[in-house]
């Protein structure tokens, strides 16, 4: 089985709120690849990527380091997309 | 993070009269207002921001339980409630079923970290079978009490 992995960091003010989280599971669920989301530092934690309740428990905040990974005949195209969000801030303003 | 940093017990409403969602929303936040956790003139403004919140996107994450929140300019100091419906409330879900416990959570504007510390002792406890199920049946002030309290010390 494929497999992907991206890291990236939260780069939005207002960090990993519950908006945030569910476009992301909302975009995830689009891929049939089963995705992770791994918080890393000082405290990490684990969240499936297509659960809003899981991915508000990481608490991300602005400058988390966090991992995705995806294992699924779609995972580089999810891992992709998903990092893009990110990176997009969410469409957030800062 | 505990819950009892944040959530006002006095502002507990465990058998709610709301017979939808913005009525329970208003329920909730004149209760704070009550209890002294927000003044009563930004009861309308809050009410109405959380509402647009609900509309933008359910906060009904499935599994029975809704936590509308709002960061608001006119909410100086994060405060939570709970309230409870026998009835079940449409608050269009995820996943379609009606609500019976909601966590309702509001925050300073200019603190997102606390904001998110609050969620993630609110889902980390909604995300526990024992814990939504103990919420569903917990009929007075004092049990939801008592049940955040034991939640709080690791016993659930």
């Amino acid at each position: 089985m494929p497999t992907a992995s991206k890291e990236i960091v939260v780069s939005n003010k207002l960090g990993l709120h519950a908006r945030p989280a569910m476009q992301f599971v909302d975009l995830a669920n689009q891929f049939k690849s089963d995705i992770t989301v791994n918080k890393l530092g000082e405290e990490p934690a684990e969240a499936d990527g297509k659960s809003v309740m899981q991915m508000i428990i990481l608490a991300a905040t602005e400058g988390t380091k966090m991992r995705i990974d995806a294992t699924g005949d779609d995972a580089g195209e999810a891992v992709t997309k998903l990092a893009e969000l990110f990176d997009s801030k969410f469409g957030e303003d800062e | 993070m505990k819950l009892k940093e944040f959530i006002v017990s006095e502002a507990i409403v465990p058998q709610l009269k709301a017979a939808d969602r913005n009525e329970a929303i208003r329920e909730l936040v004149a209760s704070l207002a009550v209890a002294g956790a927000l003044p009563e003139s930004a009861v309308d403004e809050v009410v109405a921001a959380l509402i647009k919140r609900e509309q933008n996107g359910s906060t009904g994450f499935g599994k029975g339980v809704a936590v509308p929140h709002v960061k608001h300019a006119n909410v100086k100091k994060m405060a939570g409630t709970v309230g409870r419906s026998v009835e079940g409330l449409d608050f269009a879900a995820l996943d379609h079923q009606p609500v019976y416990s909601i966590v309702l959570l509001l925050s300073p504007e200019n603190q997102p970290q606390q904001h998110l510390q609050a969620m993630n002792i609110i889902f980390s406890n909604l995300q526990k079978d024992m814990f939504r199920r103990f919420l569903k049946q917990a009929d007075t002030r004092e049990a939801i009490v008592e049940l955040l309290d034991e939640a709080d010390q690791g016993k659930q």
